[in-house]
């Protein structure tokens, strides 16, 4: 078993867990960083594959880096939203 | 050996996002998360990928980090229904 | 949602978790080698790093629409924060961190420098620099040094608005030249370099602005009225 593939099989399980505790969590800022999990480990899945053959491949870690800066911009986004949601007197839900 | 230590950087991650989703106090779940994010940082090196390892410490980790620090302040006042 | 349906969600991450690990275990070998095409090309990419070859020449496109992306999501931040009517005045700053910001932000402007340039021959780039130059706004901010924004200046707006306008008239020149992005070879380190410093610049504001929209800022004198305005 390759270090690749651990780290994929960990992304799967990051994914999953992500994926539960959006659809479960009930407070916005939770279901937030779940779905930063839920992106960590789709990151990992790209790059622990992209490792299988024993070299490098450049292709997936250019995706990935793109997918963080646009996965920090959501989160900003998402917080911005929820801050506003949470003044408003709505509650966090 | 090596392998060892992937296993046991693989269980670490794991652990943090747990912790980070199942911990009642919202403040120990940020801090979990940013040490996921640091955990990341070492997966990405160990992976042959540094410029991921870079962006992933400075933006996943530090940015995200201080994003998150600033919104506790705003959600404090009004602390809704916990989690699970 | 009730305990049945809790634990169905549970279930159904798990059985998720399973199909996608099986998924993973038993993947084909890869049809299309990039990694050979990435290296046969690299010699007339204008760099010698795959990573930032792949990123700023190969698949330049989605870089360009990813900056894109990034000002989407900083202008909709403007457009949804509102400016707190009785948030209290951020706290004085620690000394402690007036002077860390002193000895750290030089420091980590030239390591954001060095990051640009370096990322043409090893692991570096423009979004490392930016970041870094981002987390640097971040800290000046935290030592009290650098208000936040309440509405951005013109100059501001044209910082960040600048790298992805550097990015798209590059772009379209080459457009109307031929293909989209295609770098003539002789030119292509140069552009990307000065693609790349343009989106440092940039990406360090955006990265910057995302922390610094929202962050406390002492309540607007009431005279304005409603909407705070935004010039």
């Amino acid at each position: 078993m390759t270090p690749g593939l651990i780290y994929a099989l960990t992304g799967v399980a990051l994914f999953a867990l992500g994926l539960a505790g959006v659809i479960l969590l009930a407070q916005a800022l939770r279901r937030i960083l779940a779905f930063n999990l839920m992106g960590s480990g789709a990151f990992l899945v790209l790059v622990g594959l992209a490792q299988r053959d024993g070299g490098v491949d450049p292709a997936p870690h250019a995706m990935v880096l793109t997918g963080i800066v646009v996965a920090v911009a959501s989160t900003a986004l998402a917080l911005a939203l929820a801050r506003r949601l949470a003044a408003g007197g709505h509650g966090d839900d | 050996m090596s392998l060892a230590f992937d296993v046991l950087l693989a269980l670490a991650l794991l652990w943090s996002a747990w912790r980070s989703l199942a911990t009642p106090d919202l403040t120990r779940a940020v801090v979990m998360f940013i040490v996921f994010g640091l955990l990341m940082a070492l997966a990405w090196a160990r992976l042959d990928a540094p410029d991921i390892a870079l962006a992933e410490a400075a933006i996943g980790a530090g940015l995200t980090g201080a994003l998150l620090l600033d919104a506790l302040g705003a959600f404090g006042e009004r602390r809704g229904r916990d989690g699970p | 949602m009730n305990a049945p349906a809790r634990l169905a969600v549970v279930g159904f991450a798990l059985a998720l978790a399973g199909v996608l690990a099986a998924a993973v275990l038993d993947l084909p070998a890869a049809a299309v080698d990039l990694r050979a095409a990435v290296a046969k090309k690299l010699s007339a990419s204008g760099v010698e790093h795959p990573v930032t070859a792949v990123l700023l020449n190969f698949r330049g496109y989605d870089t360009l629409l990813e900056v894109a992306v990034l000002l989407l999501a900083l202008l909709g931040m403007l457009a949804v924060a509102k400016p707190e009517a009785a948030a209290p005045a951020p706290p004085a700053a620690d000394p402690m961190l007036r002077t860390l910001s002193s000895v750290a932000v030089p420091l980590m402007i030239l390591a954001a420098g060095y990051l640009l340039w370096a990322g043409a021959h090893r692991p570096g780039g423009a979004f490392q620099a930016g970041a870094v130059l981002a987390a640097a706004a971040v800290l000046l901010h935290l030592a009290g040094r650098l208000p936040a924004w309440a509405s951005p200046s013109r100059v501001l707006r044209l910082g960040l608005a600048g790298g992805f306008l550097v990015f798209l008239s590059v772009a379209a020149i080459l457009l109307a030249q031929g293909a989209l992005l295609r770098y003539p070879p002789e030119h292509a380190g140069t552009l990307i370099l000065l693609i790349e410093a343009g989106l440092t610049l940039s990406l360090g504001l955006i990265l910057a602005g995302l922390f610094l929209v929202l962050a406390r800022r002492p309540a607007p004198p009431r005279a304005g009225g409603g909407e705070e305005g935004k010039s």
